[in-house]
């Protein structure tokens, strides 16, 4: 496969063709803080907290779904990007109730770590408050609506690694939400194989283990490793 | 010339306060170089004037905390939200999702639904603040110069923020000092 040659914060760095500016910017060294994205499944740009300047570009690129081009300039981090990266992590975290203090996943979880790392110590929007539900008919699982950043990474690692396609994003804007199935309680959910990959998919503690309490829902990290590399070792086929 | 500090709590648990007198030794270094003037630890009845750094834990829950904070504003210098309720309205706050008229809602739950001994919703005037239809951040009502998260925030992190400002220059907290929850 050909080579690009592109710029990432001034040094010349190649990158194969058809990979993203996120690869090539790891590949380089540059770190670029992400939350929708997890290594293994595709890529949608929905927290847009990847964005990036190319020169030419007069709007910020997320690094995650943007190809490499050849004699592409990129700058990872500048005033503008921080400026914007933090207008979108506060508006996550004033579209529903993220409250850290009794939450399963404080203290592990990736949106209380993003805050700190992006410098977030306060909020400048109204928060919302909106009033969503907790679906626990799940004998394994629960689903708690008000901490979901819709990253949709539980979606595609059921779509594309388990390959049950039990979630789905319904609704348009701010109603927008996670559902099971034809939106029916997950208990009911004929397609879900309890796999639980979501669960160790999601960044938040909107997924969790039923009986965690506040700060218990630690991810498995080697189960995370699996969902990684499971597509190209062809481990999600039960063999016959 | 020592720093007049005052503490303030509105609606939270006091687990900021506990944090506070979590500094144990540093108290007394910190005593060599400020003047308690009003804190729930210290028999002070106003808010006096002239206050240098004002900590505020707690979210603005009630017509007394609206009516606090207004006068701090005017009398401080330095205003601090101290702690997760202040900054967030945090756990405080979780009234809000109830929407309007929450304020009576959860009123009547707690002192009529929920009580075994004379159900009644108290209402003293001058006595009993009302209850604001929704509970604020600090920092929503009037300007504060400083935030410091954290439920509550450790006595680490509050010893580093107080040595900072004491000493003079710009609090700047990084990493996991400013980590919610």
């Amino acid at each position: 496969m050909a080579a690009k040659t592109l710029t990432i914060d001034g040094r010349q760095v190649s990158a194969e063709e058809g990979a993203t500016i996120l690869q090539a910017a790891e590949e380089a060294g540059a770190k670029i803080p992400t939350l929708c994205h997890l290594d293994g499944i595709y890529d949608v740009g929905a927290c847009r907290l990847c964005l990036v300047e190319v020169a030419g570009v007069p709007k910020l690129l997320p690094a995650c779904t943007t190809k490499v081009a050849e004699g592409m300039d990129v700058r990872t981090d500048s005033e503008r990007i921080r400026s914007y990266r933090r207008i979108n992590f506060e508006l996550l975290l004033a579209e529903r109730n993220h409250i850290c203090a009794v939450c399963v996943a404080n203290g592990h979880c990736e949106l209380q770590t993003l805050a700190y790392s992006l410098g977030v110590d306060h909020v400048r929007y109204d928060y919302r408050f909106p009033r969503w539900e907790v679906d626990t008919t799940h004998s394994l699982f629960g689903m708690d609506h008000n901490r979901c950043v819709l990253c949709s990474r539980c979606v595609r690692v059921c779509w594309h690694i388990e390959g049950a396609g039990t979630k789905n994003v319904a609704g348009r804007g701010a109603q927008s939400r996670i559902i099971t199935d034809l939106n029916m309680p997950w208990k009911h959910a004929d397609s879900c194989t309890s796999c639980g990959k979501c669960v160790q998919a999601c960044p938040t503690g909107a997924l969790f283990h039923k009986g965690s309490t506040v700060g218990e829902m630690e991810r498995d990290r080697s189960k995370l490793e699996f969902i990684v590399t499971a597509r190209e070792k062809g481990q999600w086929i039960a063999p016959d | 010339m020592k720093t007049r500090l005052a503490t303030v709590w509105l609606g939270g648990c006091s687990g900021c306060h506990m944090s506070f007198l979590d500094l144990d030794e540093f108290l007394i270094d910190l005593i060599q170089q400020v003047d308690v003037v009003y804190s729930p630890v210290v028999d002070a009845k106003e808010y006096p004037e002239d206050v240098d750094v004002c900590l505020i834990e707690g979210a603005v829950c009630n017509e007394d905390h609206l009516e606090m904070v207004h006068r701090i504003r005017l009398r401080t210098d330095k205003v601090v939200a101290f702690g997760d309720c202040a900054v967030t309205g945090n756990v405080a706050a979780i009234r809000n999702q109830l929407g309007l008229g929450n304020h009576e809602n959860v009123l009547q739950r707690a002192y009529v639904e929920a009580a075994q001994l004379n159900p009644r919703v108290p209402s003293e005037p001058g006595i009993v603040p009302p209850l604001l239809e929704r509970v604020m951040p600090v920092h929503e009502v009037i300007h504060v110069d400083y935030h410091l998260p954290g439920c509550p925030p450790s006595a680490a992190r509050i010893r580093t923020f107080l040595t900072q400002l004491l000493a003079g220059e710009e609090p700047r907290l990084t990493g996991e000092d400013i980590k919610f929850g």
